[in-house]
């Protein structure tokens, strides 16, 4: 337990990702790569962007905000993959997407680890990150913040960071936007002058050493920087009670 | 026709599209006979699932196009990572948007379509054949041409059909499979059960008629024939059989026993191996 609320760290991980969509609009929420970011998107449209968009994982839109693993009631639309997919390129989604590696210009890694042509270990393939990354803001959820995530060097890059765009030109940075890194350890997002990683707050209980030590690259912790702000009682209740009652989120980020 | 028969018409070193997503509605029976033909020397295009992993495992695909495999539930496909892992087969690792492209400039008969993706990431990197396009208009933006992937054949597993190879999908996603169907020179669609025309109504409104008939060179029924991966609403993923499947793939020795158990016979023989192999799990 963290905070004065008594918010476990899942619980402020999944409030630090609701806050990804603050004041996005009527946009495609899509919550990938694990259950806090899943928790995240419904909070937010359930307390501060009721305007959002949400699918089921499959190819319904939801109109209203069930519990993890509950069917939606009521459909609102229909967005199979296809349609998914072209809705991406046409720029109303901001999705939330994980990664087996992230440097800090944002570059991300989901293909393979070690040399493409003979694999170390092979993962699920580069996806939709080179079209996502491109043509909608992007953020990302890594739910075990250590070196072997947030490396030097991506081994693959799939989704695209901002040193990589700017090498490959105005379509490739026209609608790029990378928005922020939520983990279990802080919040990080691109607001410096070369636009690299920072720590723009750190979640409650966390050392400043610890974060440095569990990054690959060097990386800058300020002494004021903030604390991730902790969840709000009616937040806490819409997790515990609404959103995740089988507490799924402690088993993804468990409080040690 | 049966799945046999159909396979009987391809031949070595062709490009087969096959449809479904992940581990849903993939035509399962149809993979388990190209399996059974001894077809080799594939070009696979596929959103991956263990279509991908039953055939590189058997040693049928010289290539593969994919933008990923996995069987879902099951994020990484053993057989495929396996194989990556030696170096094969050859990958064509492409984006979704990319792929999708491809397959609806094949579907077109054009070469190539303008795409936003691929710039600034490893798609071009690990895929030196792609080039990119300039605009011809005022803004004069560089962007990625996907190339047309033309398939020799496409194989496909809907919900319904009719003999003249119209196809009806009763789930919630089409995924692919009108337009590799579309992107190929033959298409073979199975279904869970061949209707006549007239019933379609039955199932939903003309927008689940998927599959048009000019389209489609032959239609197999088979029932249980995306099996184990999922055909909603007939039957959802075998989830029990999926997880036995990958953990038998982990292992030669253990998978060496389950290709004898479940797919050294045909189609019948796999359908009585899954239903010894539920008795014993009740």
């Amino acid at each position: 337990m963290t905070g004065g609320t008594g918010a476990s760290r899942a619980e402020v991980c999944a409030v630090a990702c609701a806050e990804v969509w603050r004041g996005s609009g009527e946009i495609l929420a899509s919550p990938l790569g694990g259950a806090v970011p899943v928790i995240g998107a419904r909070l937010a449209k359930l307390t501060f962007a009721p305007e959002l968009l949400l699918t089921d994982g499959e190819a319904m839109l939801m109109a209203d905000v069930p519990a993890l693993g509950a069917q939606a009631r009521v459909v609102e639309g229909w967005l199979p993959y296809r349609r998914h997919l072209e809705l991406a390129t046409g720029g109303r989604r901001h999705a939330l997407l994980g990664a087996s590696q992230l440097d800090r210009h944002g570059n991300q890694n989901i293909s393979c680890i070690g040399d493409w042509k003979r694999p170390e270990r092979q993962l699920i393939g580069m996806r939709g990150l080179p079209v996502n990354t491109l043509n909608h803001p992007v953020s990302y959820w890594i739910p075990r913040h250590s070196p072997r995530v947030l490396v030097e060097r991506v081994d693959v890059v799939c989704g695209v960071g901002h040193d990589r765009a700017a090498a490959a030109g105005p379509a490739a940075t026209r609608f790029h936007r990378l928005v922020r890194v939520v983990t279990d350890l802080a919040v990080l997002d691109f607001e410096t002058p070369d636009r690299t990683l920072r720590v723009r707050s750190l979640h409650p209980g966390v050392a400043p050493g610890a974060l440095r030590a569990a990054t690959g690259f060097p990386l800058a912790v300020p002494a004021d920087v903030p604390r991730t702000r902790v969840p709000t009682p009616a937040e806490l209740r819409l997790i515990r009670d609404v959103l995740d009652p089988d507490g799924l989120r402690e088993r993804e980020v468990p409080s040690s | 026709m049966t799945a046999d028969e159909a396979v009987g018409r391809l031949a070595d070193g062709m490009t087969v599209g096959i449809g479904g997503w992940g581990s849903r509605r993939k035509p399962m029976a149809l993979v388990r006979a190209l399996l059974r033909s001894g077809l080799t020397d594939l070009t696979v295009v596929s959103n991956g699932g263990p279509d991908v992993g039953l055939l590189v495992a058997a040693g049928r695909v010289r290539k593969l196009v994919a933008p990923f495999v996995t069987l879902d539930s099951i994020p990484l496909e053993p057989h495929f990572r396996t194989a990556r892992q030696r170096g094969e087969p050859e990958l064509m690792e492409l984006d979704e948007a990319i792929f999708l492209w491809g397959l609806t400039a094949a579907a077109r008969r054009l070469p190539f379509l303008p795409v936003r993706a691929g710039l600034g990431s490893d798609v071009l990197r690990i895929n030196p054949s792609l080039r990119t396009v300039t605009s011809p208009y005022p803004d004069g933006e560089e962007l990625l041409a996907a190339p047309a992937l033309d398939l020799d054949v496409a194989l496909v597993h809907l919900n319904r059909a009719d003999a003249h190879g119209n196809a009806q999908y009763l789930g919630p996603d089409p995924y692919y499979d009108d337009l590799f169907c579309e992107a190929a020179h033959e298409a073979y669609v199975s279904c869970e059960r061949v209707v006549s025309s007239a019933e379609f109504a039955e199932g939903g409104g003309p927008q689940t008629l998927l599959v048009q008939r000019h389209c489609v060179t032959g239609v197999i029924e088979a029932p249980g024939g995306a099996h184990f991966t999922s055909c909603v609403p007939d039957y959802e993923r075998d989830e029990a059989f999926q997880a036995a499947y990958a953990k038998a793939a982990s292992d030669p020795v253990a998978w060496r026993e389950f290709a004898e158990r479940f797919l050294s016979g045909d189609e019948d023989d796999y359908r009585a191996a899954v239903a010894a192999c539920r008795g014993e799990g009740a």
